[in-house]
């Protein structure tokens, strides 16, 4: 129901024609502006800020829309009232001279009046017609009208006049805005509300905690749907802007562009690509885990892929963190000075939390960045309870979805309910959680990161050991060893060991190889000792075997010779011993 | 007194067109002109529906409205004048004529 008034499709023959304000956000929440050709009551107290809501509709009309105004005034003068609002841009003195607007003051003053007898207020109506009809008005302000209950005395003479104007300005055509001030126990001093029954907003200004914060509420609107919460508004140099709590639709865009975290290790954890683009990322931990670091690096990586971030600081002064960010190698001044990092530090307690929500939407529609950091949003419970604070990251969230920006915020978890409770109320509207936990182990502590969720896409669950070193951060594989997850020096200590290990153990090898060349070695001598040992034997054996030889040779020698002596038939000696 | 003779009272009626309320406004101005001011006084009878830009150099904004444009200091008037003391205290008449 509530979707369709919001989308601009074509209207409803009969249904209510609406006149567009022109305030930021206003429109949203209204459906269109104010019903147009009737008057619309805009109440609240004192320094609400009804005088410069009411400008700002007759400026925005006249420069905008091209819709010329008129702005009576019962309180300030028209001089006053330029003055008051050229800190704002509006020059009414241009408008005035083209026509485009025409201030109209109305002065009553008691002392100077005598009433007697009957009147009317047919003097205002003139003139208020006479300055419609001069410059083809289409937009009108009463502020505040009340004042003509202070100057005169004939109270219910007034409230006939009052309705009689009332009925005269729909009979005009005229979109007008009535101020009046907020009364005990009613809406203005004067009922005002009886008779403008179209379309009342009220304004107003609470101060909670000391800190003080605008807000608005359309308490009717006649003939429209429209936002009914308290909307925050805030008054800057560039008129209001009206942030509208909740985006009403669930439908964004969504995409499927990856972009990196600034850690590679962590984009591995990732499926090697990083988050989302215009996703939401929490990034969680106790004090001194880094979280800053975190968010620094991946300012840093939105900067250097060309793309612009903005770092809402809460905590830290832009050049504390740029020199922080120094010592972990990480130069984010020169982003800086490009203009594609842009920091806003601003101390929690400075605004109102809806405040600080209008002052992140107006500077994230100024600078239209890509990636925004805030840094560290439970800073902000300072300001607000946690559902408060919760209710605004949610607005936040959706209305960074919408623009697909994407967003990291920090948080700091204690060990104690109300920050849990952060971390819940947040966790659950994150696409990606990131949780930085001290492990202290063996008198020392160190950093786990986990990948708590990460929405649509696979991711690892297993613990990273998050090092901070001199070239900004790292994650390391954490030593899963029969002692379980070690961390630190005993990671350290435990690789050493390891690797104390391996030396022993390639020194063992070696030593058997020696072992097994020293017996080779052993073996081959004795071969050869035989080798020899057999050579010796063999010659021996020879030796005898030659001496037998010579022996019997010389013995031949020696019996031819003696035959031959004993002379005789030698030759048949010879032939017979040859024979035998 | 002679200044006061000298002197003519310069009175603004602004009404808006012939109403009830204007005539009889106009009427009674002019018996109280006659019976304490003779002579010495002038009436400018402004019809706001023929002259409606005139309504905002005297602030105007209740009809019938007389202005005392002379002696100063400016001094109004709103209504059909019907009673008569709050319109001499009003235009400061009375003193005038005490001291006469």
């Amino acid at each position: 129901m509530l979707n369709q008034t919001y989308e601009t499709g074509p209207k409803k023959p009969g249904a209510l024609q609406k006149t567009p304000t022109g305030i930021v956000g206003l429109d949203d929440i209204t459906g269109g502006g104010l019903p147009k050709g009737r008057p619309t009551l805009i109440c609240g107290e004192a320094g609400s800020g009804k005088t410069l809501f009411s400008l700002e509709f007759i400026v925005r009309g006249a420069t905008e829309f091209n819709e010329p105004g008129v702005f009576m005034a019962f309180e300030e003068k028209a001089e006053e009232l330029a003055t008051n609002v050229a800190s704002l841009g509006f020059d009414l003195e241009q408008l005035k001279a083209g026509k485009k607007l025409r201030v109209d003051y109305v002065h009553i003053d008691r002392s100077e009046i005598e009433e007697t007898g009957e009147y009317d207020l047919d003097g205002l109506f003139i003139r208020l017609g006479y300055a419609i009809d001069s410059i083809g008005a289409k937009r009108v302000v009463l502020d505040t009208i009340e004042n003509l209950f202070s100057g005169l005395s004939n109270q219910s003479l007034l409230r006939t006049e009052l309705r009689r104007l009332f009925h005269w300005l729909k009979e005009k055509g005229v979109t007008a805005i009535i101020t009046g001030e907020k009364g005990e126990g009613s809406l203005t001093r004067q009922g005002l509300e009886e008779y403008v029954s179209d379309c009342v907003i009220l304004l107003d200004h609470r101060v909670i905690n000391q800190i003080s914060t605008r807000r608005l509420r359309i308490i009717k609107y006649r003939g429209s749907v429209h936002g009914t919460n308290e909307y925050p508004f805030l008054i800057d140099e560039e008129g209001i802007s009206v942030l509208p709590v909740t985006s009403l639709k669930l439908n964004n865009n969504v995409s499927t562009e990856r972009i990196p975290s600034g850690i590679v290790q962590l984009d591995d954890m990732m499926g090697g690509k990083g988050f989302f683009r215009g996703s939401s990322i929490l990034v969680s931990g106790t004090a001194g885990t880094g979280k800053t670091s975190i968010a620094a690096t991946f300012a840093n990586a939105t900067c250097q892929c060309g793309e612009k971030c903005i770092y809402f600081a809460f905590e830290e002064s832009p050049n504390q963190i740029m020199r922080n960010m120094l010592s972990i190698g990480m130069d984010v001044q020169k982003h800086v000075d490009d203009g594609l990092l842009t920091f806003y530090a601003s101390r929690p307690t400075l605004n109102g939390l809806e405040m600080h929500l209008v002052a992140i939407h107006k500077q994230i529609k100024k600078h239209k960045p890509q990636a925004v950091i805030l840094d560290p949003i439970t800073n902000l419970i300072t300001v607000g309870s946690v559902s408060e604070v919760k209710s605004m990251l949610i607005r936040l969230i959706d209305f960074l979805q919408e623009e697909q920006i994407t967003v990291m915020f920090t948080a700091l978890t204690l060990n104690n309910i109300v920050n849990e409770q952060t971390d819940e109320g947040v966790s659950s509207l994150v696409d990606a959680w990131l949780k930085v936990s001290d492990i202290e182990f063996n008198g020392e502590r160190n950093r786990g990161l986990y990948i708590m969720k990460s929405r649509g896409m696979k991711h690892s669950n297993q613990v990273r050991e998050f090092v901070i070193t001199n070239n900004g951060l790292e994650l390391i594989d954490v030593y899963l060893g029969p002692d379980g997850v070690l961390t630190g020096s005993a990671r350290e200590a435990q690789q050493m060991h390891e690797e104390t290990g391996k030396v022993i153990y390639n020194h063992g090898l070696s030593r058997k190889d020696r072992e097994i060349e020293r017996k080779r070695k052993a073996l081959e001598a004795k071969i050869a000792t035989l080798q020899s040992e057999f050579e010796s034997v063999e010659e021996e054996l020879n030796k005898v075997y030659v001496e037998e030889e010579l022996v019997k040779e010389v013995a031949e020698k020696t019996r031819l010779e003696m035959t031959k002596l004993r002379g005789g038939n030698d030759t048949d000696n010879m032939n017979d011993k040859k024979s035998s | 007194m002679e200044e006061v003779k000298e002197d003519t009272w310069e009175l603004r009626l602004y009404v808006a067109g012939k109403t009830v309320k204007s005539v009889t406004a106009l009427k009674n101005l002019r018996k109280y002109c006659e019976e304490h001011l003779q002579g010495k006084y002038q009436i400018e009878i402004i019809d706001l529906l023929e002259q409606p830009q005139l309504a905002e150099g005297d602030q105007i904004f209740a009809i019938p409205t007389l202005v005392r444009k002379f002696p100063e200091p400016i001094r109004k008037i709103i209504g059909d004048l019907s009673n008569e003391e709050k319109v001499l205290v009003g235009l400061n008449i009375r003193a005038v004529k005490s001291a006469l």
